[in-house]
């Protein structure tokens, strides 16, 4: 039986970050994977990289990684509406500012997918799909056809991703899996400050579990106030819902949120 | 006459969009800026029977379908509207592109209770041009803002936060003072949780003659897709179904060439890229999809794996 811890979207929350490595460690993993975006909307985006590198954290590129590495203009993630877009711009033009010349270079060198095999199950994680590093696979709008399409495209079994901020896992049925592992840099639209990351298992078959990890989240209230960042980006923090950012959100995912 | 020489040529490179156009050409109003000139005495395009729509949906989820889009004409004129989108539902996230004004208690109490059932999201794309009855109305025809409005702060009501859609009928240098008055108009009618797209305007149908000044002649060439992001057209991720066979996509439905067969696969050509409207999806990208379906970014197959 092989066990891996998958994280993702850290998107700067150092102190997520350390409190969810620290319940990896308890765990037993074989390995541990990011899937990318390291930084985005929280503080001091340095600090996540030596957690990630005493951990021994084996990471991907994620659409934000990529952009800060290639000094594009913004996050690409596609945002058309001026208030989201005013948001990430804020968010992005801050974390360029604050990720140092050696870790946007150490991002530019990261892969944009990995392929493992354990004991002939076929594993492909990457940041948003299979095909392109910043597609949004949502649970609502991610079809089990489709997701069919994608694995055998891929030549893969199981798919882990990230990107969308909201975890999921689907059954497809024949040792077929997709997992949406979440987010541990911004609760997912629920009400609650908890963030998530999920251990995948596999023996004779694939085993999801979806762990909560709650973390100080008021003292990275006060880090975000410290560096003044918007406080829209702190309400998230404290109170588990989405203020930005809206737009790309399906009408099922966007419903059940308050904003 | 449009230009064609060096145009491009762009493979369907999968199926991830499926659009019916339910009620052909047929539609209740008949905006001034209508892309397929529908209207109500438009006969270009039929309506779609059942069992036509039915094929057409269990088609598109052999191929691996991502998304369906019933569009028209006005959807809502189709008597079985309601039946095909919990069809589609079971396949694919679905999304009708309405004017809303068919949208009574009893469609928006059905829209919402199949929107909860099911498994993925039911999207209703409310179209709205002009935050004020005049501006509105002198577009889309008089009493149209009040009975869309309507419509779409029933939907809002019932918690299926419908996707406002507009055209851009202004400058550049409006759009953030537009789109704030579209958001409190919205806000002050009941759409507490305003949701908006804005279109670019097509140079096609009525809309060729309603703005002067739209340049003539342009195609897409090689050259333009040297180094652009493909899954941003959607002939290479699209076909639209229609009652007089499958098109390559929803804006060239006045075109013959643009008609690729009978069946998906017989539709599943390439596609040259001859009309203006092809410039226009080149240089906006996405504009026909909902906002997060195809965004512009780096294609991971091209980067090297870790294992």
């Amino acid at each position: 039986m092989t066990r891996f811890a998958l994280i993702g979207g850290i998107y700067s929350n150092w102190r997520a970050l350390e409190t969810a490595l620290s319940d990896v460690a308890r765990r037993q993993v074989e390995a541990t994977f990011c899937l990318g975006d390291l930084g985005a909307f929280g503080p001091y985006p340095d600090r996540v990289f030596p957690l990630l590198e005493q951990a021994g954290v084996l990471c991907l590129q994620g659409n934000y990684d990529n952009s800060l590495a290639t000094g594009l203009a913004d996050c690409q993630c596609g945002y058309t509406d001026p208030r989201d877009n005013h948001f990430a711009r804020l968010s992005y033009d801050y974390t360029f500012r604050n990720t140092s010349p050696a870790h946007k270079a150490w991002l530019g060198a990261l892969p944009m997918s990995r392929r493992l095999d354990v004991n002939g199950t076929r594993l492909l994680l990457c940041h948003g799909s299979p095909r392109k590093i910043n597609e949004f696979l949502w649970e609502s709008t991610s079809p089990d056809g489709f997701l069919r399409y994608l694995l055998e495209d891929a030549d893969a079994d199981v798919l882990c991703v990230t990107h969308t901020g909201i975890k999921w896992h689907r059954d497809l049925g024949g040792g077929r899996h997709v997992v949406n592992v979440g987010a541990l840099g911004r609760p997912e639209n629920d009400g609650t400050p908890r963030v998530w990351y999920a251990l995948l298992t596999i023996g004779g078959t694939v085993h999801v579990e979806f762990v909560p990890v709650r973390y100080d989240h008021e003292a990275l209230a006060a880090d975000m106030h410290a560096e003044r960042l918007p406080g829209e980006f702190i309400e998230t923090i404290l109170s588990g819902w989405w203020t930005t950012c809206l737009e790309v959100l399906p009408q099922k995912e966007r419903a059940r949120g308050r904003f | 006459m449009e230009q064609v020489t060096s145009a491009a040529t762009v493979e369907l490179r999968h199926l991830d969009n499926l659009w019916i156009q339910v009620s052909g050409t047929r539609c209740n109003i008949a905006c001034r800026h209508c892309f397929n000139n529908s209207g109500p005495r438009a006969t270009a395009f039929g309506l779609m029977t059942f069992d036509t729509v039915n094929r057409a949906i269990a088609a598109a989820a052999a191929r691996g379908v991502r998304e369906i889009y019933f569009t028209g004409g006005e959807p809502f004129l189709h008597a079985q509207l309601l039946e095909m989108i919990t069809c589609a539902l079971t396949v694919a996230p679905t999304t009708v592109l309405t004017n809303g004004m068919l949208v009574s208690d009893r469609i928006a109490d059905s829209l919402a209770a199949l929107a909860s059932e099911a498994r993925y999201s039911l999207e209703v794309r409310v179209s709205l041009d002009g935050y004020t009855e005049q501006m509105n109305d002198a577009i889309r025809g008089r009493g149209v803002f009040r009975l869309a409005l309507a419509g779409a702060v029933r939907l809002a009501q019932r918690n299926l936060l419908p996707l406002i859609t507009i055209v851009r009928t202004w400058d550049d240098g409006d759009e953030l003072a537009m789109l704030a008055a579209f958001t409190r108009v919205l806000r002050e009618a009941g759409c507490d949780r305003p949701r908006i797209k804005v279109l670019p305007p097509l140079p096609l149908g009525r809309e060729l003659t309603r703005v002067a000044g739209l340049q003539r002649g342009e195609c897409v060439t090689t050259a333009m897709l040297e180094g652009f992001d493909r899954d941003l057209l959607m002939c290479s991720n699209s076909r639209l179904v229609t009652d007089r066979g499958i098109w390559v996509c929803p804006l060239l439905v006045e075109h013959q060439d643009a008609r690729l067969g009978t069946t998906l696969d017989e539709a599943a050509s390439s596609y040259e890229l001859q009309h203006q409207a092809c410039v226009t999806c080149w240089r906006y990208g996405t504009i026909c999809g909902n906002v997060s379906a195809h965004i512009e970014g780096p294609d991971i197959a091209a980067a090297p794996e870790a294992r």
